[in-house]
């Protein structure tokens, strides 16, 4: 494994998985004792096959699936019923689907929606939502109708919807799908500027290089290479064992930033 | 079509609207039995799937055309009391928002179309249902038939009470049943066909083989935890 | 959703969405149960709703083009003179029109024209994101503002995907003419459906994961409460209206 951004010593990390295992209601194993541990402020791409577990991992890290066995912890803390809360709250889920994510008539009101449920006094709300949008350069939308702005405008509102919650750990499901080049661009920078651990499901391999300094690969439900992210893109026969691809012309060089 | 202001005298009309009040008030209660956890967001999208499947129109000669009204629909697909919040929520976002329906008659029209064709689809499939040993879409065409002629029959029954109109009761009754008899024709037809193609891809997702074959393994309630995986 | 709404800034836009929705129900029921042989007291109201719409800056054109929904019962009306019971009067020379009728079709009209023409201006002055947080403000049951709430929301975005697959069985050749589209259409419809749900799933998913309750807070958020003199304003115009009802009353017209 390798420590990119090195944690302090006593903080227990962001996130931790261990011999996670999970089967689907027909008996299907979807996660077959998956190893994962995510530092305080890490950037970690998730990368691999339709299929592979990737969505159903990220399920398991705020609670909403239940593992058949084995531990998830978020910030040392164990998920459990009785932690759901401030699971929920810490974990932000951000769906590959913004119509999904945004199910509130107005923006304003799903950015609310995550602090209002956390209990957030509702005289502070308007500062969370204000600061959430700002920090996706939404602040001027909060009014809207969700089904007035543009797909990626939606998808940085989307992330603006648990931003609010003010969550420790984001995990984005497919975050550049459907995007355009340049609203791609626009969500690349909003990351960047976010000082928060991230997790971000993927298959953009680009996208993982320019922001995320470390990458994992899960297929078949199991955890199958977790390395610097040049390394593992460097290693082409491991990336066509995984049906993981490079875009044409596109070297991974070491990251220049 | 739902009714106007004006069509029907202010008492009945406000009867009616108390009637309606306290149907969605026990729908309220049921529908917590019946959706469990998942309710408002399954409820609130079956709202928008009847809303946008009445805009959908259905050839029937000579370009004329004629589409759903979806009580039945609702009734099989997500129970009746989910049903009559669906359709409800439908007809006041009708009123409120696009000047459909009269908003003193609201009642009126939540009491025929949200309750008394949701009501007496979900009767009348059950007993098919049984009746035929789970004919799906014999019990769905049923209930759709018979959604169609409890709307028309409230409506006959708001008329003789309060009608404004100097028409004879028995002449709009026997016209009101007739034209309604094969308006609940078409409802048949389209209920069972929408219902089978679900059922089809789905069976899980339809509300009435859950309740009603819960002892079929091919329903079993894992079905249900498809939602997350 | 848009439905009927016109954008702008008038004093009736910046009503709150309760206080209209109340002042519109108001006003209805002070019209439907005005004896329709009143006749000067609809005058009053039209007046009423007409300096409402300018108000609201309506442009009369649209308005009518609106309030075309109400056509089928306008037709309905006109013919209740000629098929009606009882007492008939002859009128252009032969045209034999039954007088319960011709009042009855002077009920409905007048009524239902001053019904659905509030009904627009309500729909014209309040966005539907903003009804949905007025019936919150209104109280009614959670469970309802959220139906509400996630119709106005996923409206458009169910039926695009209605489009989408139409035009997708049009791009294959399909025409919808006749009977026998109708299982063609039906299993769209279907199709539909079990999207429409799947979405629910994915819906009810995300709003697990940000601690949904069950609760209707947020469905409210960013509406204006009403205080007393917004009430006193949005009331005014049922009040006038009662007192054109009062004024007619008592003058016998």
């Amino acid at each position: 494994m390798v420590d990119v951004v090195s944690p302090a010593a006593s903080a227990p990390p962001a996130l931790r998985v261990e011999e996670l295992v999970y089967d689907y209601p027909d008996g299907r194993r979807a996660l077959d004792s998956v190893d994962l541990e995510i530092g305080q402020g890490e950037r970690v791409a998730l990368l691999g096959p339709n299929g592979a577990g990737k969505t159903t991992l990220a399920l398991h890290l705020n609670g909403i699936l239940t593992p058949s066995s084995g531990v998830v912890e978020v910030g040392g803390e164990a998920v459990s019923n009785e932690s759901l809360a401030r699971v929920r709250q810490a974990v932000g889920l951000v769906f590959q689907d913004p119509d999904d994510q945004l199910f509130m008539p107005t923006v304003a009101q799903d950015v609310a929606f995550g602090p209002l449920n956390f209990g957030v006094p509702e005289g502070e709300i308007p500062d969370r939502v204000h600061r959430a949008l700002a920090a996706v350069g939404m602040a001027d939308a909060a009014d809207s109708y969700p089904g007035h702005l543009s797909f990626g405008q939606r998808r940085r509102v989307a992330i603006a919807t648990v931003l609010s919650c003010e969550p420790s750990v984001l995990v984005l499901d497919e975050p550049t799908s459907n995007l355009d080049p340049a609203a791609r661009r626009d969500l690349a920078e909003v990351l960047d500027s976010l000082d928060v651990t991230v997790l971000m499901v993927t298959h953009d391999l680009p996208f993982a290089w320019q922001l995320c300094p470390r990458s994992v690969i899960l297929d078949a439900g199991r955890i199958r290479a977790d390395a610097a992210t040049p390394e593992v893109l460097a290693d082409s026969a491991l990336l066509a064992q995984h049906r993981l691809e490079l875009p044409f012309g596109f070297d991974p060089g070491p990251r220049t930033q | 079509m739902h009714i106007p202001d004006g069509f029907i005298d202010a008492p009945v009309a406000i009867a009616a609207g108390a009637v309606a009040i306290g149907a969605v008030a026990l729908s309220l209660r049921g529908a917590r039995r019946e959706l469990t956890e998942t309710s408002a967001p399954m409820a609130g999208l079956t709202a928008v799937f009847i809303f946008a499947a009445q805009m959908v129109n259905f050839p029937v000669a000579a370009g004329t055309s004629g589409h759903l009204i979806g009580a039945a629909l609702a009734a099989i697909l997500i129970g009746p009391y989910a049903g009559v919040l669906a359709m409800t929520v439908v007809l006041s976002v009708q009123a409120l928002v696009f000047a459909d329906g009269g908003l003193t008659a609201l009642g009126l029209n939540v009491v025929n179309l949200a309750v008394l064709a949701t009501v007496a689809a979900w009767w009348v499939f059950r007993g098919v249902f049984r009746l035929t040993r789970g004919r799906l879409v014999v019990a769905a065409a049923a209930a759709g038939f018979v959604s169609v002629l409890a709307a028309a029959g409230g409506f006959v029954v708001e008329f003789l009470l309060g009608g404004t109109v100097p028409l004879a009761g028995d002449t709009v009754a026997a016209a009101m049943f007739g034209v309604h008899a094969f308006i609940g024709i078409g409802e048949a037809a389209i209920t069972a066909l929408v219902v089978a193609a679900v059922a089809g891809v789905r069976p899980d997702l339809v509300y009435a083989l859950r309740r009603l074959r819960s002892s079929d393994p091919a329903v079993s309630p894992a079905a249900a935890e498809k939602v997350t995986a | 959703m848009e439905g009927l709404y016109l954008a702008g800034d008038s004093r009736i836009h910046r009503l709150p969405a309760q206080v209209k929705v109340v002042a519109a129900l108001f006003f209805v029921l002070v019209v439907v149960t005005t004896p329709r042989e009143r006749v000067l007291a609809f005058a009053g109201y039209a007046v009423l709703v007409a300096a409402v719409a300018a108000l609201a800056a309506i442009p009369p054109l649209r308005m009518l083009r609106r309030m075309m929904i109400e056509v089928p019962f306008v037709v309905f009306a006109v013919l209740l003179p000629v098929f009606g019971l009882g007492e008939r009067v002859t009128v252009l020379g032969g045209v034999s029109l039954s007088v319960e009728g011709l009042w009855a079709a002077w009920n409905i009209l007048a009524k239902a024209t001053l019904g659905v023409a509030v009904a627009v201006i309500l729909g014209a002055t309040t966005r539907p994101q903003d009804v949905v947080g007025g019936l919150a403000r209104l109280r009614l049951p959670a469970l309802l503002v959220q139906i509400t709430g996630f119709m106005v929301r996923y409206v458009d975005v169910v039926v695009d995907e209605a489009t989408r697959m139409r035009t997708a069985m049009a791009a294959r050749g399909f025409t919808a003419r006749h009977l026998n589209a109708w299982p063609a259409v039906a299993r769209s419809l279907g199709t539909l459906f079990v999207r429409t749900y799947e979405r629910g799933e994915r819906v009810h998913v995300a709003m697990l994961s940000r601690g949904y309750d069950g609760s209707a807070k947020a469905w409210s958020l960013g509406t204006s409460p009403a205080g007393p003199t917004v009430w006193a304003t949005g009331l005014a115009l049922p009040a006038a209206a009662l007192a054109v009802a009062g004024a007619a009353w008592w003058s016998t017209w």
